[in-house]
């Protein structure tokens, strides 16, 4: 037979032994299975994300108040950041007598940024020169950081330039605080909106 | 009578590009991302529309927690070494060795200096379990400002290091009035708030630039 005849020719060759062949393939599997299970750890305790900053410049000290002087009352914004999420506004700095303090929110439409626009809207027609704006920020001790970052957001989402943070409150304003939250009364400049 | 052997074929499949792939990926995590910072107490950020990225290196990270409690990291673990050598000298800590390097590979920090060894004895990854009081910033006090000092002086007044306040949206403004305060009498008037992003509302200012700046892009694009 076939088998038989191949069988003697291979013996007077190799003298009766056969090698055998093994294989040389491995099964790579398990080193699949490890390399995906590291780009799962991977992707599940790292991040890609880097977070986002927001500068925040800070005036250095001044000895005399004379910085806050040369800001004009027609160009300027008071803002007062009351606790649970309350604004409240006048217009001027504060050195001349305000006879009213507004009350607003933060909402998108008929909050602090409609004022803010309108305020500036007002000052290019009446001064002109788009940096006049200037807005004075004033966040009482209870309010939440979440709105002093807004207001901060708020100054460059309608790109005012100038800006300051302040810690002094002056007496007058919580008075006027106190009387808008009695008694409200809307802004009268806004109502043509 | 000759056989008809139908030819068969293998039907193991090469695996090796599958593998290739597969430590692709792997590379291009590991280089590319960096771990999660494990923090003491969890932030969540306001939103702002800011797209400035925190800066890769060399930052002070000053974190805020809800409660109001204070607490301060630095991410270079050399000057985080030397900046506890410095402090476990001038207040007499009593510091081991094993201590500092325990925390220069640990995270944000916030204990008054007194409690400082008693942390550290803690290993980096149960410290955040460790009841934190947060570091003293009242002005009878403040030892922020001492570790600001320290910070500075390892870093040897360089102009790079970024100091960044990470608060939380609840942190009572109080809190960072004081912290403003400190940083602000150690001359640091240029701050970094930690924020997420948000999309600029339509119709504003900042919105209308940004479709002037995409449309620039877009016509020098379909310019020849």
């Amino acid at each position: 037979m076939a088998d038989v005849e191949m069988k003697e020719a291979g013996g007077g060759r190799h003298q009766g032994t056969k090698s055998k062949k093994l294989s040389t393939r491995i099964d790579m599997t398990p080193m699949v299975d490890v390399a995906f299970l590291l780009i799962t750890f991977f992707m599940l305790t790292t991040t890609l994300q880097k977070p986002k900053t927001m500068n925040l410049y800070l005036p250095e000290d001044v000895k005399n108040p004379e910085e806050q002087n040369k800001v004009k009352e027609s160009q300027a914004l008071t803002i007062i950041l009351g606790k649970d999420h309350q604004v409240y506004y006048y217009y001027g700095t504060g050195q001349e007598p305000n006879e009213r303090m507004y009350k607003t929110t933060f909402a998108n439409k008929g909050g602090i940024r409609d004022v803010i626009i309108n305020k500036w809207d007002n000052v290019i027609k009446n001064s002109g020169g788009r940096d006049s704006l200037v807005a004075i920020i004033k966040p009482m001790n209870d309010a939440d950081y979440e709105d002093v970052v807004n207001i901060l957001d708020e100054m460059n989402i309608n790109g005012v330039q100038k800006y300051a943070l302040v810690d002094s409150i002056y007496d007058f304003e919580k008075n006027l605080m106190k009387e808008a939250d009695d008694h409200p009364v809307p802004d009268p400049t806004l109502s043509g909106q | 009578m000759p056989k008809v052997k139908l030819p068969r074929k293998s039907t193991a499949i090469d695996m090796t590009p599958m593998v290739d792939v597969a430590f692709l990926l792997l590379t291009f995590f590991m280089l590319t991302t960096k771990f999660k910072p494990n923090d003491p107490v969890t932030v969540v950020t306001p939103s702002s529309i800011s797209t400035k990225l925190l800066p890769e290196s060399n930052i002070a990270m000053i974190l805020i927690g809800k409660d109001g409690r204070v607490f301060f990291d630095l991410d270079n673990k050399f000057k985080k070494q030397q900046l506890m050598s410095d402090l476990n000298s001038q207040y007499h800590l009593g510091l081991t060795k094993d201590q500092i390097n325990s925390y220069a590979i640990g995270g944000p920090v916030g204990v008054p200096f007194k409690m400082l060894p008693q942390l550290l004895s803690v290993p980096a990854d149960q410290r955040n379990a460790f009841p934190q009081p947060g570091i003293p910033i009242d002005s009878a006090n403040n030892e922020l400002d001492q570790w600001i000092k320290y910070t500075l002086n390892v870093n040897n007044a360089n102009p790079d290091l970024q100091f960044v306040i990470k608060a939380d949206d609840n942190t009572k403004y109080e809190v960072v009035k004081q912290v403003l305060k400190t940083l602000k009498a150690n001359h640091l008037n240029k701050l970094h708030l930690v924020t997420n992003l948000k999309p600029i509302p339509p119709g504003t200012a900042a919105w209308r630039e940004q479709q002037q700046a995409a449309g620039g892009a877009n016509a020098s694009k379909q310019q020849p």
